[in-house]
């Protein structure tokens, strides 16, 4: 049937004059676009299959191929766009979820860009990063309520667990099974590198990366696969995973191609079969019940580890987190609608959730007007994108961020969003051992080690601008930052002036 | 115009204070001399002054300083104080009428108690009484404003030079153990006196020179613990700061400098062990409360006075002694003018606390 046909979103351009036809954008391509043509004697596309990439791109020694977006178009359409044409077309054909990955691409606005950061004249001096001491170290856990002394009047440690970050960035949870093996070994060694740590998502951690376990945080999900004694006592924290950005209200799926002999030992599954995390931890209907287990954990592991808490950023995310904060927990984490994922359903992902600036401005305020924010740490995720998103996120009253996507980047990530298709060419999002050596562990840990002290850098300059020599002194420093291009609405809920007030 | 509290006003400054450790009475006219030297590091925009142990007669009530803009918040005010304190002396605070200080509110003071049923049915300790109280004043009674609440002690501030605010208020006719002082260089025209220094809460005075990189990051901190904010100026935070890690943790005021102005974790690894568990635990700890940006403070305190610079130290403090007496300030002039034969000068670090107590009460003052 006619209707069937969809036409090719990207177009593979090949100069004839410059390909040489070695064929080795056919050997990169793992979506099988590129062949060779022997009676015609050259390169030909099967351009349906192209996910945009750049693969082949990057790796055409004669630099013949780009790939553009087709100008072939439906009749213009403010409401019925292309893209809303051919998605109704592909379900009246399967009768399916769509399903998608990596964060929500659609144009909604990015407050991280609309908020401007300050910088010291005259009254109050800036400080040089290069000449003075700048301090990033953070650490992440409960403040104790009080002091104690003991007989003598010396101060008491009565400090509960804490990470300590040399930066106040970490690695968000990507499960072992979602991502190569390649790429974990790559994250949980630039996170030693580094001073920070890495998170195993909710797929285990593979008996090699136990030696990491200083810098790693290991995630409890509602299918809890990989939850043993081990694995818990292995991790410098234990992260409890309620949702995640990409997809509140739902849970994982793993396909079962994905689950090999390796994913399928660290999952504590079967080979071959289908990982679905089930949407609500079936052992937790309420806030009561996550106090059970954050508990639990903590029993389990003896106290000494602090325990962080998950949330996607919903609509009623400040009183979530008050209650998470009640809850025992030490760290809340809150994951925006931009966050990453290996799959997820497209409707969810481009349609639930809040931005992470209007959740992060809201669950520190309320926080503070409930005089619970010393009880726990906040980090956020869900698309912090540069040193500068780092900026204003720790302004806004972050302790630290998590980054998953820029990570990805930082390995060869091209950010085509087919990561679901575990055909990824990069090495990136994908089982197949062909693909996963192309990913190389050595490269890709001292890529992100390259990253994280890159914004180092840049945040240590942008501090020193504002006169402020310890990160402790930017937290929740909104004076530091004005807004752009908002609305009094905007303001109010981000807690800051105007550009010129 | 916009009132101090409704914006933010970053300022330049002097400081200066004296302290005998004796406790002998210095003339408050010694204070004013020595701020008077440094009158251009000031704009004629803010000055003040506050005395310890001026009060002998009164030693045991708590002393409000008040301005009233108006006759109507002054009955509101005081309708508000006579419910919650016996108020055993009330009078206008003698002033002298000069053509450099204008514009006055009404200035009253206050010699009160708390009275013994409203003390035991709030359950609070009787400074967390009359803090609160203070607190309620200055932020919900529109037009009145207590700028001093300690006991035996007082703070005398104005819009005007340091020199000229002195003899408004005719400090020659006081004399206490400890004076500090401040001259203020706002860059705008703040037109409100609450909004000079020093600022005060109970017994504790901040004067301060500097403009604070933190100041956001510590006023959100400090609010979560019952505090208001109302001038947005540096001084009050600091010295809700030191309020609340003093008085209400516990901590020393030595302690609480290594809050403020915590060493840097470089410095921190090289302590000796049980010196650095304690610095990593405080500046862990409280960490909201690490002041940055150019910073010198004295913190004037019932027995006491601390001298304190942040830990790059910005801006310039020297500590002068002679026999009992220590002077600091922010220039050396300010301290020769009144004392040109000193047994030792010098500049303190950066971050590091000059702690000065009376001899009587050795070994802290809290
Ligand atoms: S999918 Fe990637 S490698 Fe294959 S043709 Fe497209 S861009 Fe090239
Ligand atoms: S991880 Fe791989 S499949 Fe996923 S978006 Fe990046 S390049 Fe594409």
């Amino acid at each position: 049937m006619a209707v069937r046909f969809l036409y090719p979103e990207f177009e593979v351009v090949r100069n004839q004059d410059r390909c040489v036809a070695c064929r080795a954008c056919e050997r990169q391509c793992a979506n099988e676009v590129h062949r060779y043509d022997p009676e015609l004697g050259c390169m030909v596309a099967d351009e349906s299959k192209c996910v945009n990439c750049h693969r082949c791109v990057s790796l055409c020694p004669t630099r013949a191929l780009k790939i553009v977006k087709t100008d072939h178009a439906f009749r213009e359409n403010g409401n019925w766009t292309g893209k809303a044409i051919t998605e109704v077309y592909r379900q009246a054909e399967t009768g399916g979820v769509l399903l998608s990955s990596m964060g929500n691409p659609e144009p909604y606005p990015i407050y991280w860009d609309k908020l401007l950061i300050n910088a010291s004249q005259v009254t109050n001096p800036s400080i040089d990063p290069l000449r003075e001491p700048m301090e990033t170290r953070t650490f992440l856990g409960k403040k104790p309520g009080g002091i104690q002394r003991d007989a003598q009047g010396r101060l008491i440690n009565n400090q509960t667990p804490q990470l300590e970050l040399s930066v106040p960035v970490m690695f968000s949870a990507m499960s072992y099974g979602s991502i190569s093996y390649n790429a974990h070994a790559s994250l949980a060694r630039a996170a030693q590198a580094l001073g920070t740590y890495y998170n195993t998502g909710e797929g285990g951690l593979h008996e090699d990366f136990y030696q990491y376990g200083p810098n790693t945080i290991v995630q409890v999900a509602s299918g809890r696969f990989g939850v043993h004694k081990d694995f818990l006592e292995a991790g410098a924290a234990i992260e409890i995973k309620m949702g995640q950005g990409a997809k509140p209200g739902i849970g994982g799926h793993l396909p079962g191609q994905k689950v090999g002999p390796d994913i399928s030992r660290t999952r504590m599954i079967p080979e071959g079969s289908d990982a679905i995390s089930p949407a609500p931890h079936h052992d937790i209907y309420s806030i009561e019940d996550l106090r059970q287990l954050v508990f639990s954990l903590k029993e389990a592991t003896e106290y000494k580890k602090p325990v962080i808490v998950k949330i996607a950023a919903v609509h009623n995310v400040a009183a979530i987190a008050s209650g998470v904060a009640r809850s025992g927990a030490d760290i809340i984490a809150i994951d925006g609608y931009r966050g990453g994922t290996g799959a997820a359903p497209t409707r969810i992902r481009d349609s639930v959730g809040i931005p992470i600036e209007l959740a992060l401005a809201a669950v520190d305020q309320r926080l503070r007007d409930e005089g619970i924010r010393d009880q726990v740490s906040v980090v956020i995720g869900g698309s912090v994108r540069s040193s500068a998103d780092l900026v204003k996120a720790i302004a806004l009253g972050a302790d630290a961020v998590y980054i998953a996507t820029a990570a990805l980047l930082a390995l060869g990530c091209h950010l085509c969003r087919t990561c679901q298709t575990g055909r990824c060419n990069w090495g990136i999002a994908t089982q197949r051992p062909d693909l996963v050596r192309r990913l190389n562990p050595d490269l890709g840990c001292q890529r992100l080690v390259n990253l994280v002290t890159a914004w180092d850098h840049e945040l240590k300059e942008m501090m020193g601008g504002m006169g402020i020599n310890s990160i402790e002194a930017l937290r929740g420093n909104r004076l530091m930052l004005r807004g752009i291009g908002l609305n009094q609405k905007e303001l109010d809920i981000l807690g800051v002036k105007y550009a010129g007030e | 115009m916009l009132k101090e509290g409704q914006v933010r006003i970053p300022s330049g400054c002097a400081i200066s204070g004296i302290f005998s450790r004796k406790g002998s009475a210095i003339s408050g006219e010694r204070i004013i001399r020595s701020i008077a030297v440094m009158h251009d590091r000031s704009n004629g925009l803010g000055g003040g002054f506050a005395g310890y142990g001026i009060y002998p007669d009164y030693p045991d009530f708590y002393a409000l300083h008040v301005f009233y803009d108006s006759q109507t918040a002054k009955q509101e005010c005081e309708r508000y104080l006579e419910r919650y304190f016996d108020i055993i002396n009330l009078s206008k605070i003698p002033t002298r009428k000069s053509a450099a200080i204008v514009d006055e509110p009404l200035i009253w003071r206050y010699f009160v108690a708390p009275l013994p049923h409203r003390l035991s049915d709030s359950q609070l300790d009787e400074r967390e009484f009359v803090a609160r109280r203070v607190i309620r004043v200055n932020s919900s009674i529109e037009g009145a404003y207590i700028f001093s609440s300690g006991k035996n002690m007082g703070v005398f501030k104005a819009v005007g030079y340091p020199e000229d605010v002195g003899a408004f208020y005719r400090l020659e006719d006081y004399a206490g153990y400890c004076w500090t002082a401040h001259g203020r260089y706002p860059t705008n025209t703040p037109g409100w006196w609450g909004g000079a220094h020093p600022f005060a809460l109970l017994d504790y005075s901040v004067v301060h020179n500097g403009e604070i990189s933190s100041y956001d990051a510590n006023r959100r901190a400090i609010e979560m613990h019952g505090y208001r904010c109302t001038l947005q100026t540096d001084t009050e935070v600091i010295t809700y700061i030191i309020d609340y890690l003093v008085r209400r943790q516990g901590l020393t005021m030595e302690e609480a400098a290594r809050v403020m102005a915590a060493p840097f974790w470089d410095t921190i690894a090289r302590m000796p062990q049980q010196e650095r568990e304690e610095a990593t635990y405080l500046r862990n700890a409280f960490a909201s409360f690490l002041i940055t940006g150019p910073f010198s403070i004295l913190v004037g305190f019932e027995g006491g006075l601390m001298a304190l610079n942040d830990r790059l130290k910005l801006r310039s403090m020297v500590v002068g002694e002679k026999g009992d007496l220590v002077y600091v300030a922010s220039e050396e002039a300010a301290i020769r003018v009144i004392e040109p034969e000193l047994d030792s000068i010098r500049a303190p670090k950066g971050g590091e606390a000059v702690l000065i107590t009376l001899d009587a009460q050795k070994g802290g003052a809290q």
